[in-house]
């Protein structure tokens, strides 16, 4: 064991080594706290447990491996429909020129970069809390890592029924950046918010997000992870739910050397609800492809529901990782959590790793997990042909009809729309 | 029409043949029953002919139209006005009955070199064939035969049929699992589909059918071959007295 405690410290020391750590402003307190627990804690390696199916080597290293600029070419923006506010990262930088102005009714907005100079205390209270607290029983210490060294990110407080959705864009202009980003969204009582993710970041990105959700309060989610082939990101979702609120969370992951997303779920008020979801699309043929979900949903109070929904279309190589875990503690009855991940293996190349974990402390739970990987259904395929429609098509429609339980997952019947015309897209462009 | 001559089959994976040179001429407009004990090939048959994988082809030729059917894929048969009403129509969650119907109809119609049917004029359309056949508005806009009772998935594949406006219609087994009433809106909707140029191929194992959809010609099948043909009268011959005796003449 000492043998791997000291590659994690000497993969800790050479990443420290190649960053500038902020000051931080009012945040300093925490990033210094973040900072004690990564060097405790060192950077994981392929023999810790939760990293078996995937090797952190290429997050943990001291710089970012080169990644290809994508040109989208035919793609439209994606939500550019929608009546929204965007804030634009450039590589992790925050372009306030391609931004909206950050005014909208019910919602403050601002930014971690100029957190000293603004009266923020609601953030204080918040940035790098949910991080420290998910950081147990499972280590995260590339979350950690990115609350000490964190450059920019949104800080969001909803006030009220926010007037439009907030969109996040990120942009990818360097092949070397390196994007360490840590967002911090708090819902006050009844509040409601809709967060829009959209693009790649840059070459590796490191992403936080905690999100307070208040009694009563709600928040909807939904992220697009961006096409670029070479790109590699590790994201955490940390968040808190109080009594009766509610947090859904949609991502739509396609291409991508290298994606781990994790959410760490905290069910702390009764009647509270969450759901996360993902669809992953993944070529073998264009890059290597790997995806990971790793979910952690803590059941701390009384008739909690909980729903994880993870889908996964593998063709060429590619490989699907799940790990999800639902922890049921003592007292929390009337929990009601439902776990399934699956995947469509498009060709025998494919393979998906499913970890699944239920650890149930209360008696008087609901509490089920399914995990299916197979190939597509050769007698609906010749259904759909039989009735005209040709090979390429017909998988394009099984695909998603394998992927709609995920996509329902998402409230907004327009977005859901754009995400099934982004599937669709990629479809038609991955073909064979 | 249609013209089958003398087609082997055996199954792909093993070495077991299931039609043993079958021969059959339809003629256009009119309507075939193919009548058979279980297990004597009709269903491979429907398959073989709307080219479902898994069978080989090892002698034999069937043609639409004077167009060789073994050598297209599925999808171009369909478009060449080939139709198979399956005897257990395939539940696709997540895909809109009706963006299923759009996408066949719009498929078909590219396939063909025509253009695409509008949105409006689609909608007109398929309310319209919908309503004849009892199916309401909900059923077309849920998932494609996803809790649909077994009635409505027979009557989803006759609407199917009355959207793609295909030459041959085969039907398999469209009776197994209607109870009388079921079977009579769906014999209504096959029979108003009837027309000079429109063909059926009716598979069944019961008279009961052929009470509503009348056919012009009764085949009866037997280990991969149709040992016999006659007019409407046989099938009342094989309810009265069953296969015993057809097969016994024939030996």
């Amino acid at each position: 064991m000492a043998a791997v405690a000291q590659a994690r410290q000497t993969a800790l020391a050479a990443r420290l080594a190649a960053l500038a750590l902020p000051e931080g402003g009012v945040t300093r307190a925490a990033r210094a706290a973040a900072l004690a627990r990564v060097q405790a804690m060192g950077l994981p390696t392929r023999r810790d447990e939760y990293w078996r199916y995937t090797d952190p080597s290429s997050l943990t290293a001291p710089a970012a491996a080169p990644a290809a600029l994508f040109d989208a070419q035919d793609e439209a923006p994606i939500f550019a429909a929608l009546d929204r506010l965007t804030l634009v990262f450039v590589d992790g930088i925050f372009d306030p020129e391609a931004s909206d102005p950050l005014e909208l009714s019910g919602v403050e907005i601002a930014r971690l970069a100029e957190a000293d100079r603004a009266d923020l205390h609601w953030a204080q209270g918040l940035y790098g809390v949910l991080e420290a607290a998910g950081q147990n029983p499972v280590a995260r210490p590339l979350a950690a890592l990115n609350t000490a060294a964190a450059t920019d990110g949104a800080l969001i407080r909803v006030t009220a029924a926010a007037a439009r959705p907030v969109h996040l864009v990120y942009e990818h202009k360097s092949k070397t950046s390196d994007v360490i980003l840590h967002h911090c969204v708090k819902i006050e009582p009844g509040a409601d918010l809709t967060l829009l993710e959209t693009g790649p970041a840059g070459a590796r990105f490191n992403k936080v997000m905690e999100v307070d959700v208040a009694a009563g309060g709600r928040f909807h989610h939904v992220r697009v992870q961006g096409r670029d082939h070479d790109r590699r990101a590790a994201t955490h979702i940390f968040a808190r739910l109080a009594a009766g609120a509610l947090f859904k969370s949609f991502t739509l992951t396609a291409n991508g050397v290298l994606t781990r997303n994790e959410a760490v779920i905290d069910i702390a008020g009764d009647d509270a609800v969450a759901h996360v979801a993902g669809a992953a699309l993944g070529d073998g043929s264009v890059g290597p492809f790997l995806h990971d979900d790793t979910v952690f949903i803590t059941h701390g109070a009384e008739r909690g529901e909980s729903r994880q929904v993870f889908k996964k279309v593998l063709k060429h190589g590619a490989t699907g990782v799940f790990q999800g875990k639902i922890l049921v503690t003592p007292g929390a009855q009337k929990t009601d959590g439902y776990q399934i991940s699956q995947s469509l293996l498009l060709d025998d190349d494919c393979q998906f790793l499913a970890k699944p974990e239920l650890e149930i402390y209360a008696d008087d739970v609901k509490c089920s997990h399914g995990s299916t990987t197979g190939a597509l259904d050769d007698t609906a395929l010749f259904y759909l042909r039989s009735r005209g429609v040709a090979h390429d098509e017909a998988v394009g429609l099984l695909v998603l009809s394998f992927l709609a339980d995920a996509i329902a997952e998402i409230e907004n019947e327009t977005i859901q729309a754009e995400i099934v015309a982004l599937l669709e897209g990629w479809l038609a462009r991955h073909r064979g | 029409m249609l013209e089958i001559k003398n087609l082997h089959v055996k199954l792909e994976e093993e070495d077991k043949v299931i039609l043993k040179g079958v021969n059959l001429t339809i003629e256009p407009g009119t309507v075939h029953a193919i009548m058979g004990p279980n297990g004597s090939g009709k269903s491979t048959m429907s398959y073989v002919l709307s080219g479902r994988d898994g069978y080989e082809v090892t002698a034999g030729s069937a043609t639409l139209d004077g167009a060789d059917l073994l050598a297209m894929a599925p999808e171009e048969r369909a478009a060449a006005g080939l139709f198979l009403a399956f005897q257990y129509p395939v539940e696709i969650p997540g895909v809109g009955n009706m963006t299923f119907l759009r996408t066949a109809v719009n498929s078909q119609r590219k396939a063909r070199g025509e253009p695409e049917i509008s949105a409006g004029d689609f909608l007109k359309l398929v309310r319209e064939k919908a309503k004849t056949l009892k199916i309401d508005a909900d059923m077309l806009k849920r998932p494609v035969n996803v809790g649909f009772s077994g009635g409505e998935k027979k009557r989803n594949e006759i609407l199917q049929m009355a959207m793609l406006e295909p030459k041959m219609c085969i039907l398999d087994e469209t009776d197994s699992g209607l109870d009388v009433d079921a079977m009579k809106l769906v014999s209504d909707g096959v029979n108003a589909l009837r027309d000079a140029g429109r063909s059926f191929l009716v598979i069944t194992h019961y008279q009961r059918l052929l009470d509503h959809i009348k056919p012009d010609v009764v085949h009866i099948m037997a280990d991969g071959r149709i040992i016999k043909t006659g007019g409407p009268e046989l099938a009342l011959e094989v309810e009265k007295n069953g296969y015993a005796d057809i097969l016994a003449e024939v030996l």
